[in-house]
């Protein structure tokens, strides 16, 4: 089985997010970035598992520069056995799903996997854009993932509910909560991972279809208005006449 | 040329969601001067075409393609290019949700339109060029994207404008993609609906409970509240993690992101994995023993006290201005 692992670098969950040139850049002075939680945690340790039981091997792809190559590396130390990295700055979401569907494309992977979404521009694009572009069938939010020769069986979250299917490689796949547990790298990973393959190949796609003008940050909450907690109609008076929210 | 919609059924009914998307679509049709076409996959009750009318669809495309019934993406993005391209479409737009994750990037990639998915804004329009403003860094900014693509697609988020009325004769059209059945590539094993119960994401107040509950057992009051204000429940993820309530309910960074009118924390400390689920929501109101929590800095309304007490005296307050109210 050969899977292919799109990762993501996004700065870290608790980071404080400000922007510079005039509102027009994220500002990365300090902040520290990590692999995408979803592409790490569901997508990339699901990957790492099915191929230590049934054999074959798990590629990670990143479109980024050389300051990709820390996630990357953990990426190999998680349980990749290769990696790409495409030189170029992620653009939007429309250039890095075609980067990854043309280095894709002929090279025989069963199927790709994404995390449900980055926690930078929270779209859930990339995973369903690499199908559009490829014709594979895309099972979105999947929250699990078993295979069977070339079958795979999934769960994925649809409007209202939940549905098991099945469908036969290649696939794309984006994965969400239940997909695996975390895994934290050992030394030997660590060690291991300092001498697999990372190859850098040029971008070969060129195309944008969005831009963002600019970024501003969400109005400021006035501040909490504090009701004792033995008069918990003075709470509900607010909600009504004040907030007009009951 | 036309908008075009696509309006999907929650239980056989057009959600508020889906309501908001024809307002939505409206608004842009007007603003471009031209008119709003839905495309509707399932089977459809005539009362429910009447809702379409009453919003200001002009024009329903109703599919007879009974393949369509079944979340197949791939198809489902190839039915709805046909239409994009036999309506000539400026824009097509959906409502932020698990169809538009699934369907409207293969929809963008293969038409090559620029996508802004979970917009919170009305485009604003300069000839070819939309700037639409969507949430990024979990909530925590607010970017303003442009396109200028020929078509240009859109998911709109709920929640994000006011539905409004303005009644409209619409065409009803009969609508055939005619795919393959090579289109059709994912099996469907088993189907399981939650049913009944309001949804999390469409809900206008959500009533969520935290660690600070002690115990599934304790979950009554959260129940017996959202009960009286037509409410959903959620919950925090440790909450989630130890089975006291189902993940379905998990609202956070890693669990579902929802932005009702109001949210009512109880139990929750506010932790900013847990923010980043919540923090669109119009107001919230927390609950907490503790003064130091820090969803208190989130929140626009707050009750320092054990909830134990607090909660049910407050389901008491709601239950008594419900009565009198209705």
């Amino acid at each position: 089985m050969k899977i292919l692992v799109c990762i993501s670098k996004v700065p870290d969950t608790t980071t404080k997010i400000a922007f510079t040139d005039n509102n027009t850049k994220f500002n990365s002075d300090k902040v520290q970035f990590i692999m995408n939680p979803y592409d790490e945690w569901y997508a990339l340790v699901r990957a790492c598992e099915l191929k230590e039981k049934y054999g074959g091997s798990v590629t990670a792809i990143n479109i980024g520069g050389a300051d990709s190559d820390p996630i990357i590396r953990r990426a190999l130390a998680i349980g990749a056995d290769d990696a790409v990295r495409i030189d170029s700055e992620a653009r939007d979401s429309f250039f890095v799903a075609n980067e990854i569907a043309i280095y894709a494309k002929d090279k025989g992977f069963d199927m790709i996997l994404t995390g449900k979404e980055t926690i930078d521009y929270n779209g859930s694009v990339v995973g369903g854009m690499i199908a559009g572009i490829l014709d594979w069938p895309y099972i979105s939010l999947a929250s699990s993932l078993e295979t069977e020769g070339n079958t795979a069986t999934l769960d994925r979250e649809i409007s209202g509910g939940r549905e098991k299917v099945q469908v036969q490689f290649p696939f794309v796949a984006s994965a969400s909560k239940g997909m695996a547990e975390a895994r934290i790298p050992n030394i030997r990973g660590i060690t291991a991972a300092r001498t697999k393959p990372l190859v850098v190949i040029a971008s070969s796609g060129n195309e944008v279809l969005t831009q963002v003008r600019s970024y501003k940050l969400p109005p400021e909450k006035t501040g909490v208005k504090l009701i004792p907690a033995d008069n918990p109609e003075q709470l509900v008076n607010l909600l009504h006449n004040e907030a007009k929210v009951i | 040329m036309s908008i075009l919609l696509f309006t999907e059924l929650s239980n056989n009914k057009f959600s508020k969601a889906t309501l908001e998307l024809i307002t939505y679509g409206r608004k842009v049709a007007q603003a471009c001067n031209t008119s709003v076409t839905a495309v509707i996959l399932e089977e459809v009750s005539p009362d429910q075409i009447m809702q379409l009318s009453k919003y200001g669809v002009n024009k329903i495309l109703k599919n007879t393609d009974v393949r369509l019934h079944h979340f197949e993406p791939n198809a489902i993005a190839k039915a709805l290019i046909s239409a994009a391209q036999q309506e000539n479409a400026t824009a097509f737009i959906f409502s932020a949700g698990y169809t538009s994750k699934a369907v409207a990037p293969i929809v963008a990639a293969k038409l090559k339109a620029g996508y802004v998915p979970g917009a919170i804004s009305l485009p604003e329009i300069q000839g070819n060029e939309w700037h639409i403003n969507k949430n990024v860094f979990s909530g925590k900014a607010i970017a303003e994207y442009t396109i200028t693509t020929p078509v240009k697609v859109i998911s709109l988020l709920p929640n994000s404008l006011a539905v409004e009325s303005a009644e409209t004769s619409s065409q009803i059209v009969d609508f055939n993609a005619n795919l393959n059945d090579g289109d059709f590539k994912i099996k469907s094993l088993e189907v399981h609906k939650a049913g009944g119960k309001i949804s999390l994401t469409d809900a206008e107040i959500v009533v969520s409970g935290g660690r600070g509950l002690k115990g599934a057992e304790n979950w009554g009051m959260i129940e017996e509240m959202a009960n009286i204000l037509s409410a959903a429940t959620a919950c925090s993820r440790p909450v989630s993690d130890m089975h006291w309530r189902s993940h379905e309910e998990h609202v956070g960074q890693t669990g579902l992101t929802i932005r009702p009118n109001l949210y009512i924390a109880i139990g929750i400390s506010g932790a900013i994995q847990h923010l980043a689920g919540v923090n669109g929501s119009k107001v919230i109101v927390v609950i907490n023993n503790d003064p130091e929590a820090p969803f208190f800095k989130a929140a626009d309304y707050g009750i320092v006290g054990d909830a134990f007490q607090v909660v049910p005296k407050l389901n008491e307050a709601f239950k008594k201005f419900k009565a009198t109210t209705h």
